[in-house]
């Protein structure tokens, strides 16, 4: 960036610069009329008879109706999945569990399109994004851990790794699929069973997953999919059959959960909120640091646990960066999750909304500036505009709880150590993002900022070889990498966190 | 000339806390093994918290090469305590067995991110490694015995990994923790990196437990109470760790770290 690039005023953008509609066909996916529960390589109906309609959140329009899992119903998955442990799946030679898991993969492979239409269907973001990112990174994760499952005493030498047994899995509304992938694949790999929770309001493509099962032969009550609201995962959560506990969503239910294990003895991961701090520096590559600040916070509506929600600018390049930043939310296109040109669909749900709406005002009530970028919203389903703050101090809201949502508080900041310290003034810990040219100033930077996930000159990147996890409030555990198979694994010899 | 008898000088029993040797605040005590010792409140953990927070950066920031050594500059100090040390535990072989489980501990320091930590492969130009960083502040609650071994045991892996640690004593046996607080201050460990508290488990662990500004608890050796102390601790996301009371593993380092991955773009 040279002087006289800074002074160039930027390109007017033209008012009416559109695409022509590209959508991505959704005859591919073909939807049951209603689901029970996938339980011992079975459809069940919930003992309780209660559905509940599954919509898709870009137009309301209902998909599918869904089960309501009752505690009975959690019993007989969790009683199913015991007995596929011990009569079965823990026996079975690694290398066949190995297979299986490749199987999956492949299939999930095959059939990406399917799940990257129903994903962004059902979750409201854009196809580019499931297609792209969420579906072959699931693939990816069992084609990773498939790998591990023959070769577990290898990652953990001297400690004779064995399976715990059933493992109670909850996972959030914003990576639906790949949530599962991240749950499942390692779970599998190391030869334990599991039952499954999907999100309320996303349980589709889990519920599609179960013929991805079938087609693979995976033997009955190794997977089990239970769906339901916050009670089935209460449910799951309390049953005495589960040994081991992975819960991703709010550090407030996460805390819940480990209060209510307290004392049991089970194991437990968690991966909860965030809010992340993505530091700018004043000889970072401008326009890549602001593509990669638009990718920290408005990829996938910003509803990720990792995004890179409170930007801190360098004083000295806060006005050109926060022009160029609103310059280029100017094109980000807003709408249809299944047009293959949009950057940023729909709001997850309409309590998810409520909530960005009312840190939003709490925001300006509070003295911040907001900006939106001119953009029409669709009438129907929810949504919300690409959002910026600025003027934020460090004791609002919205620089201290996790908003979920594609807002940004930009706050400023003079010398590195200054940054740590405000980046490092959360409860939250699980990432954060550098941008610098210099070398030496990423890594000690990495160093002090106390977050699980540091992204030096990129951001909002995953791997099933990486781990991935939270420091403080942000959980424990990883997942991810040979450190993810370690909560689904028990040990010769002591020292196992509460985490494991 | 008979000499007349020469009366020793006994030692008053305090806390350890920031590298001094304070009363309890409260002023009160308690009898084991035969001696006054501080009865420690929740003032003192908060003090004691307090002064590890303060030390745990530079201790964490310290080469492990440093800490390495530092570490076995405390087995150098037992041993040379060791006459002091065998009446508080059981004996000489309980402050040997001690002295070597530091010396092992401190051949970890700088080893453990080789074990712990990787370099990961991921699919896409980028360098990614995964490193173990302390958890923070470690509160413990001493095993009641072995004495001198068992509070050893637990303090090693929570050190060599750069955290602070502020400990319940034994509280049947505190004198062996009190005697080990005079040898670390004597060695180089930073003053506030380990903080000794003596007292009642029942006043101080649920101060730990509950403290926001404890990252790990380590619970080896609760007994009973120990379901109401992991309630407490989820009110900040602890890590709570069930070790060895009288052990040794890397996997006992392990559970006080947090393990940190760094991504950055390959390119020209």
């Amino acid at each position: 960036m040279t002087e006289l690039e800074h002074k160039r005023p930027a390109a007017p953008v033209p008012a009416e610069w559109t695409y022509a509609p590209a959508p991505e066909g959704r005859e591919i996916v073909r939807l049951e009329e209603r689901y029970g529960l996938f339980v011992g390589g079975e459809w069940l109906e919930p003992h309780s008879g209660e559905h509940y309609a599954t919509i898709s959140p870009a137009n309301e329009e209902p998909l599918a109706e869904v089960a309501q899992a009752g505690s009975e119903d959690v019993a007989l998955a969790v009683e199913a999945a015991r007995d596929a442990f011990e009569n079965g799946w823990s026996r079975l030679a690694p290398a066949g569990r190995a297979k299986y898991l490749f199987r999956i993969a492949r299939i999930l492979q095959e059939r990406a399109r399917e799940f990257a239409v129903l994903e962004s269907l059902n979750g409201g973001k854009p196809i580019r994004e499931s297609r792209d990112v969420d579906v072959p990174l699931a693939a990816a994760h069992f084609f990773y851990y498939a790998g591990w499952a023959d070769k577990l005493e290898y990652a953990f030498p001297n400690r004779r790794p064995r399976p715990i047994g059933v493992a109670g899995q909850i996972i959030p509304w914003n990576f639906p699929l790949l949530m599962l992938a991240w749950k499942i694949a390692p779970a599998l790999a190391a030869g334990n069973t599991v039952v499954l929770k999907p999100a309320e309001t996303t349980p589709l493509t889990a519920l599609l997953f179960c013929d991805v099962l079938r087609q693979a032969e995976l033997p009955p009550g190794v997977v089990n999919i239970v769906t339901g609201d916050g009670r089935t995962g209460a449910e799951l959560v309390k049953h005495p059959g589960v040994d081991k506990i992975a819960f991703t969503g709010s550090t407030e239910v996460g805390k819940a959960i480990q209060r209510e294990l307290a004392g049991t003895g089970k194991k437990l991961t968690l991966e909860l909120g965030g809010k992340a701090a993505n530091v700018v520096f004043d000889d970072a590559a401008l326009d890549q640091a602001v593509e990669g600040i638009v990718n920290g916070i408005y990829f996938n509506q910003g509803h990720v646990c990792c995004a890179g929600s409170r930007l801190f600018i360098q004083e000295s390049i806060h006005e050109p960066l926060i022009a160029k930043l609103k310059r280029r939310l100017t094109t980000l296109r807003v709408g249809e999750p299944l047009d293959k040109n949009t950057d940023v669909g729909a709001i997850n749900s309409r309590q998810q909304l409520e909530k960005i709406r009312e840190l939003v005002a709490a925001g300006e009530e509070e003295g911040a500036e907001i900006y939106q970028p001119p953009c029409r919203l669709p009438e129907k389903g929810y949504w919300f505009a690409p959002t910026v703050f600025t003027n934020v101090a460090q004791s609002y809201r919205i620089a201290q709880e996790e908003i979920f949502g594609p807002v940004l508080s930009t706050l400023t900041f003079r010398t590195p150590e200054e940054a740590v310290e405000k980046a490092n003034n959360t409860a939250y810990g699980l990432s954060a993002g550098v941008w610098t040219e210099k070398g030496s100033r990423i890594l000690w930077m990495a160093q002090h900022l106390r977050a699980g996930v540091v992204w030096g000159n990129t951001y909002n990147r995953f791997d099933p070889a990486s781990p991935f996890g939270g420091y403080k409030e942000s959980g424990f555990g990883r997942e991810g990498g040979r450190h993810g198979l370690e909560p689904y694994l028990q040990f010769d010899g002591k020292a196992e966190t509460f985490g494991g | 000339m008979k000499a007349a008898q020469r009366l020793h000088v006994r030692k008053t029993y305090k806390l350890f806390i920031g590298g001094a040797f304070p009363r309890s605040e409260s002023g009160r005590t308690y009898e084991a093994e035969g001696q006054n010792v501080a009865r420690a409140s929740r003032k003192d953990v908060r003090d004691a918290v307090k002064a590890a927070r303060a030390a745990q950066s530079k201790w964490a920031g310290a080469t492990a090469y440093n800490r390495g050594q530092v570490l076995y500059r405390v087995a150098e100090m037992l041993e040379g305590r060791a006459a002091d040390l065998a009446p508080l535990c059981s004996g000489r072989a309980e402050v040997e067995h001690a002295i070597d489980r530091v010396v092992w501990y401190a051949g970890w320091a700088d080893k453990l991110a080789q074990v712990l930590g990787s370099s990961n492969p991921v699919s896409g130009p980028y360098f990614n490694f995964t490193v173990p960083e302390p958890t923070g502040v470690v509160g413990v609650l001493a095993p009641e015995e072995p004495a001198l071994a068992g509070l050893v045991s637990r303090l090693c892996p929570i050190l060599v990994g750069g955290n602070a640690a502020v400990v319940a004593a034994s509280e049947s046996k505190p004198l062996a923790a009190i005697e080990l607080a005079e040898v670390l201050a004597t060695s180089d460990i930073p003053g506030g990196v380990v903080n000794i508290l003596t007292g009642l488990k029942s006043e101080l662990a649920p101060a730990l437990a509950a403290h926001l500004d404890v990252n790990a608890l380590d619970l080896t050796s609760a007994d009973g109470e120990s379901a109401e102390l992991e309630r407490l601790a989820a009110a900040n996301v602890k890590r709570v760790v069930r070790g060895d009371a009288d052990g040794q593993s890397p996997w006992e380092i392990a559970a006080f770290v947090e393990l940190k991955t760094v991504w950055h773009p390959i390119g020209l």
